[in-house]
């Protein structure tokens, strides 16, 4: 005799309890860290060397790169300051919970005050995995078009605060700002957005003091 | 077939949940599997199912089926509280236009019962 049997389990539960590990790891360590996202060639990597530049005089950093086969974006963060830690996913479209653990045992993580973790390029499945880290920072990139919202809802819902690369290019692009912030806002009401080159390295002072901030209020919040 | 990789943790993870829960109740066999699935999850079907065929065979739930029930991106609009799947290039309100809406419903993805004997 067949019967039917309640279940309703969340299928992401194993990576979400990893997750909730990671970011008890990072918390007690009083280490604060972002989860990089974007498609490929929005500038992960190039936000990542402004940032390590114009911070690690201030902060020690460190970097978790996830990449499919090679190892330049960890040596790109290492050459402006930072000390990386490659994940080769050996085609995996995402990081996961598991493979940030791993990283986080080969890094002195008491001696850090921010880590940053690049996600594999890739607007669709990284949204799903949670990493444990203390915010989710999604890039787009002005070239990318401004359908994007439109396209990958569940990328810009999923994230605390956005980045928008390469303004320097809006006057060859056409891109609609305004189309592009209102789904933004729809599905992410009340989102921070900077809009930044990292070219031309306007509005990135916004975003660096975002960062400072950030460290500041999650320091006073884990010693209370 | 396009087979991305990261279904293949998710399936895993399916099968520990489906083979825990069948446990629990004494279950000899797995029958069926009901998943809800949100169009915003970013789970194929068919990659699903392509492991699901590999990793339970020699388990219970080897003969099992995976039945999914998918969920469109539905948005309810704050101001006159319709309910609507959006077209592809806006969010705002099919009814009265409003842009005060929220998405509500898309992103599931769990395992909602099974039938075992």
């Amino acid at each position: 005799m067949a019967n039917r049997i309640t279940v309703i389990e969340n299928i992401f539960s194993a990576n979400d309890q990893i997750a909730e590990k990671n970011r008890e790891l990072l918390t007690q360590s009083r280490l604060f860290s972002i989860n990089l996202m974007a498609s490929p060639g929005a500038g992960k990597t190039s936000l990542i060397e402004q940032t390590v530049k114009s911070l690690s005089g201030q902060y020690r950093l460190a970097v978790i790169d996830g990449d499919i086969a090679t190892n330049l974006d960890a040596e790109r963060a290492a050459a402006a300051g930072a000390l990386a830690v490659q994940i080769n996913t050996g085609g995996e479209c995402h990081l996961d919970a598991l493979m940030v653990q791993n990283a986080l045992n080969s890094l002195p993580l008491p001696s850090l005050d921010f880590l940053i973790v690049e996600n594999v390029g890739n607007l669709v499945c990284p949204a799903s995995f949670k990493l444990g880290v203390h915010k989710n920072v999604l890039i787009a990139s002005i070239p990318e078009g401004d359908d994007k919202p439109y396209k990958y809802p569940g990328m810009f819902q999923s994230v605390d605060v956005m980045v928008i690369n390469k303004i320097d290019l809006l006057p060859y692009i056409p891109f609609r700002m305004d189309y592009f912030l209102k789904g933004v806002e729809i599905l992410n009401p009340g989102i921070q957005v900077f809009q930044l080159s990292c070219t031309s390295r306007e509005g990135l002072e916004s975003w660096l003091n975002w960062i400072v901030e950030q460290i500041a209020s999650f320091r006073e919040e884990v010693s209370r | 077939m396009v087979l991305t990789m990261h279904e293949l943790s998710v399936t895993e993870n399916l099968l520990e949940i489906a083979l825990r829960h069948a446990q629990q109740a004494n279950a000899k066999r797995i029958i069926r599997l009901h998943l809800v699935v949100g169009q915003l999850s970013s789970i194929i079907d068919d990659s699903v199912n392509f492991y699901w065929d590999i990793i339970a065979k020699g388990t219970i739930a080897e003969t099992a089926e995976l039945e999914f029930r998918r969920i469109p991106a539905t948005f309810e609009c704050l101001d006159c509280h319709t309910q609507y799947i959006p077209e592809s290039d806006h969010y705002e309100c099919s009814h009265c236009n409003s842009a005060n809406v929220r998405l509500i419903k898309g992103q599931e993805f769990f395992l909602e019962s099974m039938d075992v004997e």
